[in-house]
């Protein structure tokens, strides 16, 4: 460790205090929006009481969060439930660290990056941060010592850990065409022209990413580690207060970080037909930040509407979607991109080579499942559930 | 003392206090967590050597993935507390006893040999940082036939354990 010039030091802790603020910001207007967006999408108004718009209406939230009464049931495990609701939100802060918020601004003679730290295994930085969030899920469950708690975790476990290797696997196709691990270096390669990014080149795994994200955040329609009319609340069944809230948390900023990073792998960072170059190098690296966040913006809505459009999966549904559909079509996409890469060197060809790839597994796949499946797994008239065995009983 | 040494002495602590703590709690669950610490640990001790690649991939494959599994296996067995007797017997004492010594040894000859060691001296590129480029470069061209085998051996362990789960749903049929 050498020396580091103070500037750098002070430019680091300036960036860090910023992007942890707008972060928690951000997890406010996001639960208002979401509650807002709902509204809308249901043709109701949605929380529009407290300040303009309802927009202080995550404050009066927080502030009763606080005043609430913090309870600790008795048959906890007292250690670990206290532990997990910190153990779910610092991996979703610490994320942030490595995704690069725009290009750069000059101040005072030296170049800030908008980053906090612009390291060479940027992604495999995050797709270690991210897998270790797993743990505050199972550990509140565990701890909380009961039994829809201990369901939501069990859930939630095996599907993060399933779709862990549809993320993992769908950006090994940009990493090949880009030859490096620094996000930095991805959003730079990319042009300033929507045509120009990841997402036409690695169409399917930019859609395996996507859906896998969703999975890996516990939004609708993956959320059944709290699916509320089996589970009660799943594993933060227990939780009361700020634990819960540092829970529900948790939850939003890995939203926000999430779309944050899929805008620098696959939607092109913070270029944006040319405007990020306008101005001068101050006003050049603000307009950049500002084509992020709208970026970002965009893709959280999107949250909130696949929410409101999809119904929850059932659990076999769930497994199946991801090891059957979405990992065979990473796993193409990998091998098509490599190969077309080398032979032809062209993104045109990679691109359609994967959109192309991707349809025929599909195809295949599912035309595999429908002459594979006999007839119903479940014998529909011994199981007490099914239909036919309400009408046997009337 | 500079702040590497601070960092590596910290480091060392956690993964040493870590390794500790998983044979001297009693419940599973615990245990396994201090695994994890230790796991992380060793991670920062990969940083300072500037093997970056290896750091992330230690946290993704044992903490990320490893560990979650044995925590899940735990919960779904509900293992409790262990009693303080008749856990390990005569045996396995004496077996740890022999295992330990021959650990101890090996940690010896290692640190003995290391002065001469080059493999790591390799692998660096000028920055003194071990950049995943260097490590898929020595893996596919110096390293390849080790590399290829170990593939093979995954291989056959994932049909394996295909070819054991279906025997056994079948014979449920």
């Amino acid at each position: 460790m050498e020396n580091l010039p103070l500037f750098f030091i002070l430019s680091s802790i300036v960036k860090i205090v910023i992007i942890v603020h707008l972060l928690l910001i951000g997890v406010m207007l996001m639960i208002w929006a979401e509650r807002r967006v709902s509204g809308w999408m249901q043709d109701r108004l949605g929380p529009n009481r407290v300040g303009p718009q309802g927009l202080l209406q995550p404050i009066a939230d927080g502030l009763k969060f606080m005043f609430k009464e913090d309870i600790i049931p008795d048959h906890v495990d007292k250690p670990l439930y206290v532990l997990a609701p910190a153990m779910l939100l610092v991996p979703a802060l610490i994320t942030a660290a490595v995704v690069p918020f725009g290009s750069s601004i000059e101040l005072f003679g030296e170049t800030i990056n908008l980053q906090i730290a612009d390291i060479n295994i940027g992604i495999l930085y995050i797709l270690a941060i991210t897998s270790l969030g797993v743990y505050g899920v199972v550990l509140g469950a565990w701890a909380s010592n009961n039994k829809y708690s201990l369901l939501g975790g069990l859930r939630s476990s095996a599907q993060m850990i399933s779709y862990e290797l549809t993320l993992g696997l769908g950006i090994i196709g940009i990493l090949m065409l880009t030859s490096s691990l620094s996000l930095r270096t991805i959003a730079t390669e990319q042009g300033a022209y929507p045509w120009q990014w990841n997402f036409l080149i690695h169409f399917p795994a930019f859609l395996a990413f996507t859906t896998a994200m969703f999975a890996e955040t516990n939004r609708l329609p993956f959320d059944l580690a709290e699916a509320e009319q089996e589970l009660v609340a799943g594993y933060h069944t227990e939780y009361s207060s700020m634990k819960f809230a540092m829970f529900f948390m948790a939850e939003y900023m890995n939203m926000i970080v999430g779309s944050a990073v899929t805008v620098t792998l696959f939607l092109g960072g913070w270029h944006f037909f040319g405007l990020e170059n306008v101005g001068g190098p101050v006003w050049s690296g603000l307009i950049s930040f500002a084509i992020f966040f709208v970026k970002t913006a965009i893709f959280l809505f999107g949250f909130i509407w696949v929410r409101w459009t999809l119904p929850r999966f059932r659990y076999d549904q769930l497994m199946n979607f991801g090891w059957k559909f979405l990992l065979p079509i990473a796993l193409t996409s990998i091998v098509v991109t490599g190969t077309l890469w080398i032979m032809t060197g062209s993104r045109l060809v990679v691109g359609i080579g994967n959109a192309v790839s991707a349809f025929i597994v599909v195809s295949i796949v599912a035309g595999m499942l429908v002459m594979t499946t006999p007839k119903p797994a479940i014998q529909e008239s011994d199981s007490r559930f099914s239909p036919t065995a309400l009408d046997a009983v009337e | 003392m500079n702040a590497e040494q601070i960092l590596f002495i910290l480091f060392g602590a956690v993964s040493l206090i870590g390794a500790v703590s998983v044979i001297s709690f009693r419940h599973p669950i615990y245990s396994a967590l201090s695994l994890v610490v230790t796991f992380f640990a060793q991670a920062g001790l990969f940083i300072l050597l500037g093997a970056h690649f290896v750091a992330a991939v230690q946290v993704i494959v044992y903490a990320g993935a490893i560990m979650v599994l044995f925590l899940f296996v735990i919960m779904l067995l509900n293992l409790g507390t262990l009693s303080a007797k008749g856990a390990i017997g005569p045996k396995v004492k004496g077996f740890a006893v022999i295992l330990g010594i021959l650990l101890a040894i090996e940690g010896i000859y290692i640190a003995l040999n290391s002065a001469n060691d080059t493999t790591v001296a390799a692998a660096e590129s000028a920055t003194g940082t071990t950049t995943t480029y260097d490590i898929g470069k020595l893996l596919f061209s110096e390293y390849l036939l080790p590399f290829e085998v170990t593939s093979l051996i995954l291989l056959a362990a994932l049909i394996g354990v295909i070819v054991l789960v279906k025997r056994e749903s079948q014979e449920e049929n």
